[in-house]
């Protein structure tokens, strides 16, 4: 099954003919992902990499009944380009573009907020490297053939730092059922307990990796929601540990600013929640590894 | 983006919040000309860095003449002012803002931020101001007020007044507070601020309300349309070494190592500053060297990363995903040529084609070290900086 996206999803591809969507457009389409169309506004009309360009959101889901979108569009622009989304009907959406101004992504989620629940898009990122699930679909500007499919479901902030335990678990024959990058920003779509909620639904996952970061309350958050709902195991790991406080490292949402904020402190809060710790980034696959034969054993 | 406390206050005149009168002053002459244009008897004068509790640190000088006014100046200008936010090292005092002093009757907290949690801007407010907010929030945490405030409709006047009759004033300066918090919080919502700190917002004992002191931090992906933010950037502020990466598109934070890092992506580049941290060292720098390492940003990374002269050896940790890793690595032995790099190299590679990549740096005839593993990369790496050091000694 999977979650968010899998081999039959109907896929639009928003800032379709600009460099980056160009590229990154041909690589997910030689994965395999369906990818019905593309909206570049004032093309619509055109072909492109053999697909229709529209020139509205709503025009293209009207045409292709696509399902799902990924933003490769400039960062003044992009907070709009989510809410065309939402508001065409799009189920779900991951947003590449890193740079979208803090409050561009208040007004977004505030705005999202006029549809039910049960209706609204699930938006991950923006600043992310998107969502893939490994020989079904790939939403995203990751190398596709460092994930082995599987079982165990992906979730960070980071891009690069979830292919490296993407490669140590392929390395150990383990398999990924999906990864999702919830974006390295302060405001994003989706928090790491929102994804949470989608694996423990998945009846194709059996256990999650969390990749978190210093900065912002999601990872504890995340850990709380874990502990009182979930029946899978989690295990994370915190990047940051060496991080001053204070100090944006990278990403726009990297500062230790409050209490909690640490990788130390966080990685506390999640061992008191019952979250298994991979004590370093070199060990994410390892750590994993061990909860499985664990699993097995009790089983 | 930080800004200096006259910069801010400016800003925030402008959107009706009340502040002294004062002038900018460059050199001691200036600023007893500031203090006799301000006219009174009783200034302040306070050191332009980019810290708070900066008079704690002496960088805030009460003076009642001529004389006094210009000893105050005369011994913070061209001074490094440390704090403690700014560390030992402290900050370069080149500009001074000479102010009126003020007669204080009362003393109030008044911040807003991004909060992460609410995903909104929250008002926070405290009728004990002049403290910190962490101090306040541990010693009379029940003076904090909180507001939140709908970003579809903005900041609501019943919510000021909420905060004016929480902070306790008398009922005829309600109105006048009332406006200074809307005002302040128009400040933050169109200039694409992060962060406004006014503290100490004080009203005086002829019933003003003015703000003493106040701090601006500005939201960078914002900053293509706020050019007029742009251009309050105090460069003379930063580490020179986060200047240099930074005006080459390089995203940098200096620390106090010796183990120079180069990286892509932010999360594996604070992976692997703690993967050296766990193998006994310590990193020199946070680089990450964005999407795409291709060979030129390779080269502006050692580059930045050589302006430290700390640093005693380089750790390049690539994911080359997109970027096939014998790309990566010809790049990476191109720039260890071209700036006759010296020092000991230790390159670990991951990804695509990491075996033709892995060749070409164990080929290359240089001093380059090749890793498996991101623990192999922090070893050797730790392992080589404390060679350099003890050769050096």
């Amino acid at each position: 099954m999977a979650i968010f996206i899998n081999e039959h999803t109907p896929v639009l591809v928003q800032g379709f003919t600009g460099r980056i969507g160009t590229f990154h457009a041909q690589e997910m389409i030689d994965y395999g992902t369906n990818v019905v169309g593309g909206v570049t506004p004032g093309k619509g009309g055109s072909t492109h990499l053999g697909r229709p360009v529209f020139n509205t959101m709503k025009g293209a889901v009207e045409e292709t009944g696509a399902q799902a979108s990924i933003v490769f569009v400039p960062p003044p622009f992009a907070a709009d380009a989510i809410m065309e989304a939402a508001d065409a009907g799009i189920r779900y959406c991951t947003c590449i573009t890193d740079g979208i101004p803090a409050q561009d992504m208040i007004r977004v989620k505030r705005y999202m907020r006029r549809y039910k629940r049960d209706s609204r898009m699930i938006l991950t990122g923006p600043n992310c490297a998107g969502t893939i699930s490994p020989g079904k679909a790939m939403l995203g500007i990751m190398p596709g053939h460092i994930y082995l499919p599987g079982r165990i479901g992906i979730v960070g902030r980071s891009g690069t730092l979830g292919y490296e335990a993407a490669a140590q678990m392929k390395a150990l024959g383990i398999g990924v059922s999906t990864s999702v990058g919830i974006g390295g920003d302060p405001i994003n779509g989706s928090s790491f307990r929102d994804v949470l909620e989608h694996f423990e639904k998945d009846p194709d996952t059996d256990a999650v990796l969390m990749i978190g970061e210093i900065g912002g309350p999601q990872e504890a958050e995340a850990g709380a929601w874990a502990r009182d709902n979930m029946k899978k195991p989690v295990i994370a790991y915190i990047a940051g540990l060496s991080a001053p406080k204070g100090r944006r490292m990278g990403h726009a949402g990297a500062i230790v600013s409050a209490f909690g904020e640490s990788a130390a402190e966080k990685v506390e809060i999640l061992k008191a929640a019952g979250v298994v710790i991979a004590p370093t980034p070199a060990e994410m696959g390892s750590t994993i590894a061990k909860v499985l034969a664990g699993q097995r054993k009790v089983a | 983006m930080d800004i200096h406390e006259y910069q801010a206050k400016e800003l925030l005149s402008k959107f009706g919040v009340a502040i002294p009168r004062g002038g900018l002053a460059y050199s001691p002459e200036q600023a007893t000309y500031r203090a006799s244009e301000i006219g009174g008897n009783k200034w302040v004068v306070k050191a332009q860095i980019h810290s708070g509790a900066r008079g704690k640190a002496g960088g805030i000088k009460v003076c009642r003449n001529d004389g006094e006014v210009w000893d105050a100046a005369d011994a913070l200008l061209g001074k490094r002012l440390a704090t403690v936010q700014t560390g030992p090292q402290g900050k370069l005092v080149s500009r001074l803002y000479i102010e009126e002093a003020s007669d204080i009757d009362k003393e109030f907290y008044l911040s807003y931020v991004m909060d992460r949690a609410a995903e909104r801007i929250v008002v926070v407010a405290s009728a004990a101001g002049g403290m910190d907010i962490e101090e306040i929030a541990h010693n009379q945490p029940e003076t904090i007020i909180r507001v939140t405030v709908d970003p579809a409709v903005g900041m609501q006047a019943f919510q000021a007044r909420e905060v004016a009759f929480g902070l306790g004033v008398e009922p005829d300066l309600v109105s006048k507070l009332e406006r200074t918090i809307l005002g302040a919080y128009r400040a933050f919502r169109d200039l694409d601020a992060t962060m406004v700190e006014i503290n100490p917002l004080v009203v005086t004992k002829t019933k003003g309300i003015i703000a003493l002191d106040a701090k601006m931090s500005f939201d960078e992906n914002a900053l293509f349309r706020r050019p007029q933010i742009s251009e309050l950037r105090d460069k003379s502020q930063e580490d020179p070494r986060e200047t240099y990466a930074s005006d080459r598109g390089l995203s940098y934070v200096g620390l106090d190592g010796d183990i120079g890092c180069v990286v892509n992506g932010a999360g594996l580049a604070m992976a692997t500053l703690d993967m050296i941290k766990l193998a006994g060292g310590e990193p020199a720098n946070f680089l990450d060297i964005g999407g795409g390492a291709s060979p030129e940003r390779v080269a502006k990374s050692f580059r930045a990363v050589l302006k430290d002269k700390n640093v005693k050896a380089l750790l390049v940790n690539v994911f080359a995903g997109i970027n096939r890793c014998d790309w990566v690595a010809k790049g990476v032995v191109d720039a260890v040529r071209e700036l006759e790099i010296k020092l000991p190299v230790v390159v670990r590679l991951a990804g695509t084609n990491v075996e033709e990549g892995r060749k070409i740096i164990d080929e290359s005839g240089l001093t380059v070290i090749s890793a498996d593993s991101l623990g192999e990369a922090a070893q050797k790496a730790v392992a080589a900086a404390k060679a350099a050091t003890a050769k050096a000694a």
